[in-house]
């Protein structure tokens, strides 16, 4: 087990590798500090002394690889690859465009983005498997399809109307929450209730009718025919056998996204001001904050990883047949 | 000598071309399965089945606006030399001269559906005083003299639009029965009681009643819009339908151009991964989980920002704005399609790896035949239900993903008509008294609409096309 872990993070080492070459090659071959500098001056301002000065305030004066004016080991380190690129092994996210430290940004702002998405994640799971349930236990009724059919409805809804929405009727015409803001401590509590029921709801579409595929599947298979022949009542049935049996796919399916629920999301925390990851992030790209980009870029690729990694684990946890070696 | 001098010059934008190719191919697909009877029976699955018929009748009228609206050209300057034709910068569509009035009509600023009179209150001169109120529109409601004409007008309008919509509904059915009668040789009756109670094979109640809802709600528009802005007028007063329904266009281009070029990546990709195994599989796993662990979002938003930077240090290339959106859009569709393509071939490499170890594909390595040869004539034909699936489930989540790209602000041109511009232009408007809601409503409607229709066939194709379906049935 361990050696397994041991070796799987060692296989994710070139693939952050990669991420990092194809970020360094999209921002800066592709598009230069050239680029980048013209794009923040504004077209009235863009002269080559400013260009220069603007690379020269943000460090990117440079060579991209190698410094052949520099000596010794400094014309390998001395570069913006080894600088702006490989220093995010070290988690060494260096600053924004507005001067602060990106890494301790990060570590502010993480909070926030989990106080949202965790309990999304947790309650949108459990609503999810209860609407399941209930159309797995009345399937091939009319209870079922027009659950499906309102499945696909919820599904067909764009994200950010269920976000205008409930910010609309819940918090401005019935008043019934604040439309957006933040607090720590208990008294956030009242911030965080609107985003994460909107969010919950948003998922609920989706979520329902894949778990419901997953328990179809399930009781379709010779033991539950089994477990009925012998006498067990349904509600017996569902619960003990293609519950259990169900949650497998769905657990190990919900541990990947586990790490990357410090990401946060985007949108919602956009719309609803909460100061976590996911609104730097819009923040930087809208602000075309090349640096912060790059930070989440590597950030987001690192938990996506841990979380395949854990994915196998939690593989290997819930269904004994599967050994790691 | 005088050059042939016409009203307007044809634009093919780079989207257009690549809609007319794709249409072009469907067409032939089309051809060829009706050719085939194994690849003929799983469309004739889904045209059986209700609720995909329903949303194929509604995706149609989606995609017929969408190819009116492709069919690009230039007008010419009035006053230019005949021998030297100057055209404007304004790029137009077919759909643009049949919307006609829908296009040119624009007000001031705001106005509510079906509104006679502005959002906003103005200083006007009336009887010499100078009083504050709500101006009339320019178009909008202009026919009437009288405020107390406007309901009766409204209520004719949409009653002379629901006998039309029916009469045509009516006519339309006439002839189906008629024309399906004839051909299977029954009697008119005999087709009619078949009809109602279902039994015709195909789901003849079903197709009947979307079409005429449509032709209804087509007619009442049509009969409203000719004297009203059905769905108001936005910030700068422009008919907030006109805008819908050419955003139309925008939604399909994401969802069908995206497909085109994800397809060619995870099919060559995929197969050969599962196929070849080995050093090939290690090289491209490694690529598609290098792709898979960058945040969707960051890694589009990244690529976008590129392309804008290299849109604007080359304004030379484009001669008019429309050109310049257009290009943008695609390189959106490339970039999506880029990033999108590792799950199919993954799921594409999967079935491969089964297949390869099939005996008939054993056989034919033992024969000598080559690896193109098998790859084509044995495990393509064999993988490629997953490609149809995930093409019709691909396309709803790309229509929705542009309103979402749209409002981070990695979506289309600003000034590219789509429903994500839609919503991000109205989202502030909703706190304004009154409330500005008719954009976002409209871009909804149109939204869920499209999206809906396409999940629900999306279903249809996928219960007729995956084997495994049909046997837990």
């Amino acid at each position: 087990m361990f050696a397994y872990v041991l070796r799987r993070l060692l296989y994710a080492i070139p693939i952050l590798i990669g991420v990092n070459l194809l970020t360094f090659a999209l921002f800066f071959v592709v598009n230069t500090p050239d680029d980048m500098a013209r794009l923040q001056l504004g077209a009235k301002h863009v002269t080559p002394e400013a260009i220069e000065r603007w690379k020269v305030e943000h460090g990117y004066d440079k060579p991209l690889l190698l410094n052949t004016r520099a000596t010794g080991s400094a014309q390998l380190t001395d570069t913006l690859f080894f600088q702006r690129s490989a220093a995010m092994f070290a988690f060494q996210f260096g600053k924004g465009d507005d001067g602060r430290d990106i890494g301790n940004e990060i570590r502010t702002r993480m909070g926030p983005s989990l106080a949202i998405a965790l309990p999304v994640f947790v309650i949108g799971l459990l609503v999810n498997i209860t609407f399941a349930l209930l159309m797995v236990f009345f399937r091939a009724t009319y209870l079922d399809l027009w659950g499906v059919v309102l499945c696909v409805v919820l599904m067909s809804i764009s994200g950010l109307f269920y976000i205008i929405a409930g910010q609309y009727f819940i918090a401005k015409l019935w008043n019934l929450l604040p439309i957006s803001g933040y607090a720590g401590g208990i008294h956030g509590l009242k911030f965080i209730l609107l985003p994460v029921l909107v969010s919950v709801v948003a998922g609920i579409g989706s979520g329902s009718r894949w778990y419901r595929t997953i328990f179809l599947e399930e009781i379709g298979k010779d033991y539950v025919r089994t477990a009925r022949a012998k006498g067990l009542s349904e509600i017996r049935v569902l619960f003990r056998h293609v519950l259990k049996n169900g949650m497998i796919p769905i657990l190990t399916g919900a541990v990947v996204v586990l790490p990357l629920l410090f990401m946060g999301s985007l949108i919602t925390e956009s719309f609803f001001g909460i100061p976590g990851l996911g609104s730097y992030t819009i923040d930087a790209i809208q602000a075309q904050d090349f640096s912060v980009v790059r930070a989440m870029v590597f950030l987001g690729s690192f938990l996506y990883i841990v979380g395949l990694i854990l994915t196998d684990i939690s593989y290997s946890w819930v269904d004994p047949r599967v050994r790691l070696q | 000598m005088s050059l042939v001098t016409s009203h307007f010059v044809p634009v093919l934008l780079w989207t257009d071309a690549l809609i007319f190719m794709l249409l072009i191919v469907s067409l032939a697909a089309v051809w060829w399965i009706r050719r085939h009877a194994h690849l003929r029976a799983p469309w004739a699955a889904v045209a059986r089945r209700p609720m995909a018929m329903g949303a194929a009748l509604v995706l149609a009228v989606f995609v017929a606006i969408g190819l009116l609206d492709s069919l690009h050209y230039r007008e010419r300057l009035d006053d230019s030399p005949p021998d030297r034709p100057q055209y404007s910068v304004e790029v137009l569509s077919v759909f643009d001269a049949l919307a006609g009035r829908l296009r040119t009509q624009q007000e001031k600023t705001y106005s509510a559906p079906l509104a006679m009179h502005l959002y906003a209150k103005e200083f006007t001169e009336r009887g010499g005083a100078t009083v504050r109120d709500y101006p009339r529109l320019k178009y909008g409601g202009a026919h009437l003299k009288q405020a107390d004409e406007y309901g009766p007008d409204i209520v004719r309008r949409i009653l002379v639009g629901l006998l039309q919509g029916l009469a045509g509904s009516l006519l339309l059915f006439g002839l189906l029965a008629a024309w399906q009668a004839r051909h299977e040789r029954m009697r008119l009756g005999g087709w009619l009681s078949a009809w109602a109670t279902g039994h015709l094979g195909w789901p003849g109640r079903t197709v009947v009643i979307v079409l005429t809802l449509m032709l209804i709600l087509g007619a009442v528009m049509a009969r409203l819009a000719a004297g009203y802005h059905v769905f108001g007028t936005d910030k700068v007063g422009q008919d907030v339908l006109y805008i819908s329904l050419k955003s139309i266009r925008t939604g399909l281009v994401i969802g069908t151009l995206t497909t085109l070029v994800t397809l060619p990546l995870a099919i060559v990709l995929g197969i050969a991964a599962g196929y070849f195994r080995g050093w090939v599989d290690d090289v491209i796993q490694y690529v598609y989980t290098v792709l898979n662990s960058i945040p969707g979002v960051l890694l589009i938003a990244a690529a976008v920002l590129i392309v804008q930077v290299a849109i604007e240090a080359h304004p030379d290339l484009f001669d008019t704005a429309a050109a310049r959106a257009d290009v943008r859009l695609l390189a959106l569709c490339v970039i999506m399609g880029v990033t999108s393509w590792t799950s199919l071939a993954r799921l594409l490499r999967g079935e491969s790896l089964k297949l390869r170890t099939l005996d008939y594909v054993e056989a034919a390595r033992a024969f000598g035949v080559s690896h193109a040869r098998i790859i084509s004539r044995h495990i393509f034909p064999n993988v490629f239900h997953l490609v149809l699936i995930a093409i019709v489930l691909d396309f709803s989540g790309l229509v929705l993903a542009e309103a979402v790209l749209s409002y981070v602000g990695v979506g289309v041109d600003p000034a590219m008509y789509s429903w994500g511009n839609m919503i991000n232009g109205a989202r502030l408007e909703l706190a304004r008294e009154p409330v500005v809601w008719w954009q976002l409503g409209a871009a909804f409607v149109f939204m869920f609409t499209l999206v809906l229709a396409a999940n629900l066939f999306a279903d249809g194709v996928r219960d007729a096309f995956d084997p495994r379906l049909e046997e837990r049935r």
